[in-house]
């Protein structure tokens, strides 16, 4: 069991509670941030075809933050998918959820940094 | 676990058929549709942001075939393109709305029943008016 003060330190069962909370709140922070620029970004462009787009995308200004944002956002929505399903699900079938919400985040992300790279460093026109 | 069938677990919502254990208050709202917009995101979100960034990337035809799934011929959004547009942009703010409500809360702040309601419903009101400025916005450009 161990004393009251050892629990709330986060010596839970995986002793990570409160590394996973805190991250979450850090994410949080960070998501604010990044979501606003985008939303502020597809606002603001002249138009929505793929050659401004692209154009767009391919600038540093645009595929730095939206690499950050992936990273930023894929990273709380895993933590807090976990959560989720950590508070619903038991036995067996939380294990594989767990897992497929992993692989379901690393694919995700994985296709979007790829892509997000692929423009950024592609030819401009 | 199995052994001890009726113990009861977070979140703990009925205590009978159709007979919630508590009185429902703005701020169970507020935290359920926290998490209903954060799974919507981090789901259909996901899919669709991963879907526009590696139709850029693939080309004038992959983005085209993306365009036409939620427009029109003219240009416009399509019943579908206005369902997920505004359906996304509310769960967006709505759920940076209770985000920031959660943040406030976890320094300890806003706890006083009054206060603490209040600052749920506001989070609805906030998400709302934000929502139909981002649409005016566009639609004004
Ligand atoms: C816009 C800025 C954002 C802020 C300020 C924010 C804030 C938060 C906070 C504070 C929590 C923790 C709630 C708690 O402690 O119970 C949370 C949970 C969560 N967030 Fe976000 N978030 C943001 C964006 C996003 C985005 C873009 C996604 C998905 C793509 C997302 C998905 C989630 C999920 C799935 C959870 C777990 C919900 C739950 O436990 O019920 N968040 N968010």
């Amino acid at each position: 069991m161990g004393t009251e003060i050892g629990r709330v330190r986060g010596l839970g069962s995986a002793g990570h509670g409160a590394q996973h909370w805190w991250h979450q709140k850090l994410t949080a922070g960070t998501n604010f941030l990044l979501i606003v620029w985008l939303l502020a970004s597809i606002a603001t462009l002249p138009s929505y075809d793929h050659g401004t787009v692209r154009l767009w995308l391919h600038s540093a200004w645009a595929a730095i933050p939206m690499a950050l944002l992936i990273a930023s956002v894929f990273y709380h929505f895993r933590l807090g998918l976990q959560v989720v399903i950590e508070d619903y699900s038991h036995k067996e079938s939380r294990f594989v959820l767990t897992v497929l919400v992993n692989v379901f985040t690393l694919a995700t992300a994985g296709t979007a940094i790829f892509s997000i790279l692929k423009v950024a460093f592609g030819a401009t026109a | 676990m199995a052994s001890k069938p009726a113990r009861p677990r977070s979140p703990h919502l009925f205590s009978g058929p159709m007979q919630l254990h508590y009185r429902w208050s703005p701020a169970m709202t507020a935290s359920i549709v926290h998490r209903a917009t954060g799974d919507g995101m981090a789901t259909i979100g996901t899919l669709l942001l991963v879907w526009w960034l590696a139709a850029i990337a693939a080309g004038p035809a992959a983005y085209g075939v993306f365009l036409d799934v939620f427009t029109t011929s003219t240009g416009s959004l399509n019943l579908l393109g206005w369902i997920v547009g505004v359906g996304l942009t509310w769960s967006v703010f709505q759920h940076m709305m209770s985000g920031i409500r959660h943040l406030v809360m976890d320094t300890g702040a806003a706890f006083e029943l009054k206060v603490n309601q209040r600052l749920a419903l506001l989070t609805f009101v906030a998400s709302t008016l934000l929502t139909i400025a981002f649409w005016l916005f566009l639609g004004n450009k």
